[in-house]
């Protein structure tokens, strides 16, 4: 834990204005607006960063992968660049860059630190203005360079479409190996570009549905270790684990509050049917949300802590409902045609994401929180359990083609267009994005 | 024959032919127990084994989509199980509820968990003891079944009662 914790504040000190070439201009021109109905991608030239070795190829090659996989951004062949940048310190030739209709310019160069450390630097330029629209370094220890280079693109994005990126986060899914009827699951957190693959747990037991808590330190999830499924926590850096709570019968369903202090959750009762209940991590006190005849599961927080959406099938089939973080004014709001279930509340607060299954097919989609305005974003044989990109933007969850034998993991972003593959090498299930680092 | 008592003497095996024999045809029918394919009486073992439970009871029952109504062809098995058992007093008993793939996996848990609840209370209801028993449910986690139609989710949509050998 105490290592995690240093590397992340290694990786995270920025230092912001970096050697101002020329003066910042007092708006720039190169902006995408996000909020559009149909974005154009923003041709964008990112040009291999400057190094003694192999580096600065690397790290242009992710920050180019990111923002290419965004939807938000195209970037230029290098084989169509004029100018080739030897000094990341003096301004570019503008027109060897607007000729090839690049819109920004991404310069930088990579470095080692007489402490052993990496030095990035980059600079992102507004080609038509002529102005450098950021210039920034980061350091890092060198096994860390894909983040540099997840934050470099992070950094660009926050500058260009006016919002967070998401691309310094992490994932934590299920790896599926071995046929279907005795399939071995295995927890792995990865990073979100599918790099850095970490097992976290052996595959003897079946684990499910792992959730970050807020500081991403610590999942929760469900396994069959102890032959009960029940919920467990995990931490992440030293492999700890832990029972939540001495429940009579099965818990599943797990995540944590906006705050990190309970953990939320379903428990089966006696006569079958299951009803959310919240566990404080603190005191252990558990404290009972709904108390129905039904099937009450997948409940998630809204950021502000304040509701909470979940599936319901009270009314005879699954759907979703809201209700108060206190269990009160249980409300359903999903209505379309078809069932509905896991629920997952946006970052942002203002959308529900959900899976929606409808004329023999399965739908990844996502309505506001009171069930208007629903959209869906993807469709298909088998695909379910959307989870958010910190920035609210992108969805991630699994699918499953006829025939492929297992799921794959994917993302949309909200507009639906941009539908993109997670590579894997086994099958996989259950993603879960992390937040943000502060 | 011999393949045959071969089969028979791992319930397992006979799981995975009924599921062979199935997928890829259009038969609505899914067997209940060996005795529906054939296997007969002969290769079930000596009476009172868990080899007469699987093949001449029969260990499980289906249940229709998102369901976990005991269906009539289900109430009959379960009739024939609570016999069994009731004269075989020696076993406890797991019943594992399943699901199709065709649900989401939080509520196909959840609905696993029913239809094992429902299986338990139907036994205690012919006179198995409550406490001989528990449940645990799988959710879409353990088909037997493996093919993107019907014929397979119909099979896995199950509870199966699984003798846990002699109790105290």
């Amino acid at each position: 834990m105490k290592n995690l914790l240093k590397t992340i504040l290694l990786v995270g000190a920025v230092v912001s204005g970096f050697v101002p070439a020329l003066t910042l201009p007092a708006h720039a021109l190169v902006e995408i607006n996000v909020n559009k109905g149909n974005i154009e991608p923003l041709p964008i030239a990112i040009t291999d960063f400057l190094s003694s070795g192999g580096q600065g190829k690397e790290i242009s090659d992710i920050v180019t992968a990111d923002l290419k996989r965004s939807g938000l951004f195209a970037p230029i062949d290098k084989a169509a660049f004029i100018e080739k940048i030897s000094n990341t310190d003096q301004a570019p030739r503008f027109q060897d860059w607007t000729a090839i209709n690049a819109q920004a310019l991404v310069v930088g160069r990579v470095s080692q630190e007489g402490d052993g450390r990496l030095r990035a630097e980059f600079r992102l330029w507004d080609t038509f203005a002529g102005q450098q629209m950021i210039g920034e370094q980061f350091f890092a220890n060198p096994q860390n360079s894909r983040r540099i280079a997840h934050q470099i693109a992070d950094a660009i994005y926050e500058r260009l479409a006016g919002e967070k990126g998401y691309f310094d986060t992490r994932v934590v899914f299920v790896d599926e190996s071995g046929s279907k009827t005795q399939r071995k699951k295995r927890l792995v957190i990865m990073d979100q570009d599918g790099a850095n693959l970490r097992y976290l747990s052996d595959g003897r037991a079946i684990v499910l549905t792992p959730r970050f808590s807020p500081n991403r330190q610590e999942i929760t999830y469900m396994s069959y270790e102890s032959g009960q499924p029940q919920v467990y926590l995990l931490q992440i850096e030293t492999g700890q684990r832990e029972l939540v709570g001495n429940f009579p019968g099965m818990t599943f369903a797990p995540r944590f509050s906006p705050d990190g202090q309970k953990v939320i959750m379903s428990l089966l009762r006696d006569d079958g049917n299951s009803n959310i209940f919240t566990m404080d991590l603190r005191s252990r006190n558990t404290t009972r949300l709904t108390n129905e005849s039904a099937i009450d599961t997948s409940p998630s927080y809204s950021p502000d802590g304040s509701r909470i959406v979940f599936t319901s099938d009270r009314g005879g089939q699954p759907q979703i409902y809201v209700m108060g973080a206190d269990g009160s004014g249980q409300t359903r709001i999903s209505f379309g045609g078809g069932s509905y279930s896991t629920p997952v509340w946006s970052p942002r607060g203002d959308l529900i994401a959900f899976t929606k299954q409808s004329g023999g097919e399965f739908q990844i989609g996502v309505m506001k929180t009171d069930g208007s305005g629903e959209r869906i974003l993807a469709n298909g044989f088998q695909m379910e359990g959307p989870t958010w990109a910190p920035n609210g933007r992108v969805l991630m969850y699994f699918d499953q083609a006829a025939g492929s034998g297992g799921p794959k993991l994917k993302t949309v972003d909200l507009t639906g267009r941009n539908q993109q593959s997670i590579p894997s090498k086994n099958f996989a299930s259950d993603p879960a994005w992390s937040p943000l680092l502060d | 024959m011999r393949r045959i008592a071969k089969l028979a003497s791992n319930p397992v095996a006979i799981a995975l032919v009924a599921g062979l024999a199935l997928a890829g045809c259009a038969s609505k029918k899914t067997p209940n127990s060996a005795a529906d394919l054939g296997l007969g009486g002969g290769a079930g073992g000596p009476p009172g084994s868990a080899q007469d439970f699987t093949v001449n009871v029969g260990d499980r029952i289906f249940f229709d989509t998102d369901s976990s109504s005991i269906r009539a062809d289900a109430q009959a098995t379960l009739s024939k199980q609570a016999q069994w058992l009731n004269k075989y007093s020696q076993y406890r008993i797991t019943i594992e509820g399943h699901a199709d793939e065709r649900g989401t996996r939080e509520y196909n848990l959840a609905l696993g968990a029913r239809r094992a609840a429902a299986t338990r209370d139907y036994l205690i209801a012919r006179g198995v003891a409550g406490n001989r028993m528990k449940t645990i449910s799988y959710g879409k986690e353990r088909p037997v079944a493996v093919c993107d139609d019907i014929s397979c989710w119909s099979q896995n949509r199950r509870a199966v009662t699984v003798l846990n050998g002699a109790g105290s």
